[in-house]
């Protein structure tokens, strides 16, 4: 595995929705196989920075290179082979909601392999395993609960085994034993597969145990206050906000 | 180009050995998959090794591949060797033989006199339903009517602005060209009697006591009606209805009164407006038939009566309440899931347009009866 090569990089990304900026000259790199956590208080931009990295909204300045191509100049082929390259799983889950789990976790299969039907369920099932949910493979996403609707949401980002995952606030709305499952799972993929992980998450437990590194937003600078390994941030750090983000959490826990 | 290969051989001692190499990924192993499953199904009896010593990548499609030959049902066994102990890993999160294991309920067939007894039932509890519902607007619209001060004006103009005057182009529309074809349909056999005149009799008659009013009723329930059901609905979804009754707020009081007081206010206007511009076509059309706008206007002002105008203008009213209230109530019914809101949509504007024809109908009669 190319362990150590940049896969993912932001580059003077300025972002913002109709013409108020929430995110200003942000700059920073994913390393192949790396568990990238992003981190900060409610309204920071943590979901705007995710979302303008996966090309969902233009940007207003700025690049973001995935994988050697730009997404915010790629058209056509050049993009579609950049939306291949990763998979993303929504605050929401946003399965699609006249389709059974297993539908929704067969369908990027169904358009972007030449496998069997037999093959691909064969496959979504074991998707499905993974997050727990292999008995659910029949019902449709009203018909199972909020956290499980969020497992089926990482299954089918995971579906066509992608090289990056993107997931915004994975573990919010689940029990702590799923959510440490999850966590598992994360680690694995990315040690076993090299699979890159973007995460934006709140979870201090979660993050302890996955991530390789993380970076904090911050609202008042519009951009990146803390970068690097989240225990030394916890212990080294010396800005205020980052201090008492990590130990008020970890007040909070204790308490 | 990274592809995958296989290579069936058989060794000394009775085992099949498959040997697997390349990349393992969802583009590379069709090639392979059915060759490998057949190469372990046909033997049954024995045993099979899967040496996965030359597979340089294996990612969720190729670990699908190999469990799909450890699940096979066979007497002898299959092993998989020598698999990197990275991939081995991702392969150890499966039990091959759980992958089929079900909770999901099954979809009961059942036999035609039960799905009839069923239907009938359901049709049984909506038309209780909406008799609930009726009751429930009444008592909401009439507390409304006694205490005027709590109803939400501001949102009961902004409900008129989008029933009435927004639909003012498209009730123009279909009035003027109604009026005109309809003009024109019955001008050309009566122009063969020399009675194209009378033709201004019933455009008049047609529109006042009846289609300016029906016109208007169809539009109201294709536009406005499923607007509602749509906006209510949307608002089921997202638990906005709950809220408002876990805050011991009323949804009919809330949400209902406010839409059938400004469908009340709106629909006779509109229909007003339908009628005129109506005849405005027929005048049109008798125009191109040589009979002057004066003489129209004289031809309708003789033949239509102020009981004529009001028998057909009362139904407005009626309609609006009936059609405001059934967009209104299929909203409120609508379950969870993407394609609810869709569905209580379609079934507003189909039961709106259901009630018309009965309201009508109803009011058919009672005109005969009572000789108007």
């Amino acid at each position: 595995m190319d362990s150590g090569e940049v896969i993912i990089r932001v580059e003077n990304l300025t972002a913002g929705y109709e013409g108020r900026t929430i995110l200003e000259n942000i700059n920073f790199e994913v390393r192949r196989g790396e568990v990238f956590v992003i981190l900060g208080g409610s309204g920071c931009g943590k979901s705007t920075l995710l979302k303008h990295m996966i090309g969902l909204y233009p940007v207003m300045s700025g690049h973001v290179w995935i994988d050697g191509h730009d997404i915010v100049t790629a058209e056509g082929a050049e993009n579609e082979a950049i939306l291949r390259t990763f998979g993303v799983m929504y605050q929401s889950g946003a399965l699609f909601g006249s389709m059974t789990l297993l539908e929704n976790v067969r369908l990027p299969m169904e358009t972007f392999t030449s496998l069997d039907m037999e093959q691909m369920d064969l496959l979504a099932r074991m998707k499905l395993s993974l997050v727990g949910l292999v008995q659910f493979t029949g019902h449709l996403p009203n018909e199972i609960s909020g956290g499980m609707q969020k497992r089926a949401a990482i299954a089918r980002a995971m579906a066509l085994d992608p090289q990056i995952l993107f997931l915004d606030e994975p573990s919010a709305g689940l029990d702590p034993i799923t959510s440490a499952e999850l966590d598992a799972l994360i680690r694995r993929l990315a040690d076993s597969l090299g699979v890159t992980f973007v995460i934006v998450t709140h979870e201090l437990a979660s993050i302890y145990a996955i991530a390789d590194r993380i970076i904090m937003l911050d609202k008042r600078v519009k951009g990146i206050i803390a970068d690097g390994d989240p225990r030394r941030m916890r212990d080294e750090s010396t800005d205020p906000y980052v201090r008492q983000f990590f130990h008020r959490q970890a007040e909070l826990a204790d308490a | 180009m990274s592809t995958a290969a296989l290579a069936v051989s058989e060794a000394p001692d009775g085992r099949r050995v498959l040997a697997l190499s390349g990349t393992l990924d969802a583009e590379t192993i069709p090639v392979v998959w059915r060759d490998a499953l057949r190469a372990v199904t046909e033997a049954p009896t024995r045993p099979v090794v899967v040496d996965a010593a030359g597979v340089e990548y294996c990612d969720g499609a190729g670990i699908a591949l190999l469990v799909d030959l450890l699940r096979q049902p066979r007497q002898a066994p299959v092993e998989v060797a020598n698999l990197n102990p990275s991939f081995d890993a991702l392969l150890k999160q499966f039990d091959p033989h759980d992958l089929d294991h079900d909770l999901d309920p099954e979809v009961a067939r059942r036999p035609a006199i039960e799905e009839l007894g069923r239907t009938t039932a359901i049709m049984w509890r909506d038309m209780r339903t909406q008799i609930e519902f009726v009751g429930q607007a009444t008592a909401a619209l009439a507390s409304a009517i006694r205490h005027p001060t709590t109803i939400r004006w501001r949102d009961v103009w902004v409900v008129c602005e989008r029933v009435g005057a927004d639909a003012l182009p498209i009730v123009a529309l279909i009035s003027f060209l109604f009026g005109l074809i309809l003009s024109f349909q019955s001008a050309v056999p009566m122009r063969q009697y020399g009675a194209e005149v009378f033709v201004a009799d019933l455009i008049g008659l047609g529109m006042v006591r009846e289609m300016g009013t029906l016109l208007t009723a169809i539009i109201l329930a294709g536009r406005s009606g499923a607007a509602f059901a749509a906006e209510i609905g949307t608002m089921r979804v997202n638990q906005e209805i709950d809220a408002l009754t876990t805050m011991g707020i009323d949804p009919v009081r809330f949400l209902v009164t406010t839409r059938v007081i400004a469908a009340v206010l709106m629909t006779p206007l509109l229909s007003l407006f339908a009628m005129l511009i109506g005849m405005l076509g027929g005048a049109f059309t008798m125009l191109s038939f040589g009979i002057p706008f004066v003489t129209f206007v004289k031809e309708v002002e003789s033949a239509v009566s102020f009981t004529d105008f009001m028998s057909g203008w009362v139904k407005s009213f009626v309609f609006a309440i009936a059609i405001a209230g059934i967009g209104c109530l299929r909203g409120l019914q609508t379950s969870a899931g993407a394609s609810a809101v869709g569905d209580s949509t379609t079934r507003a504007v189909v039961s709106g347009l259901v009630l018309i024809v009965i309201i009508d109908g109803v009011f058919a009669v009672l005109y005969f009866f009572l000789d108007v």
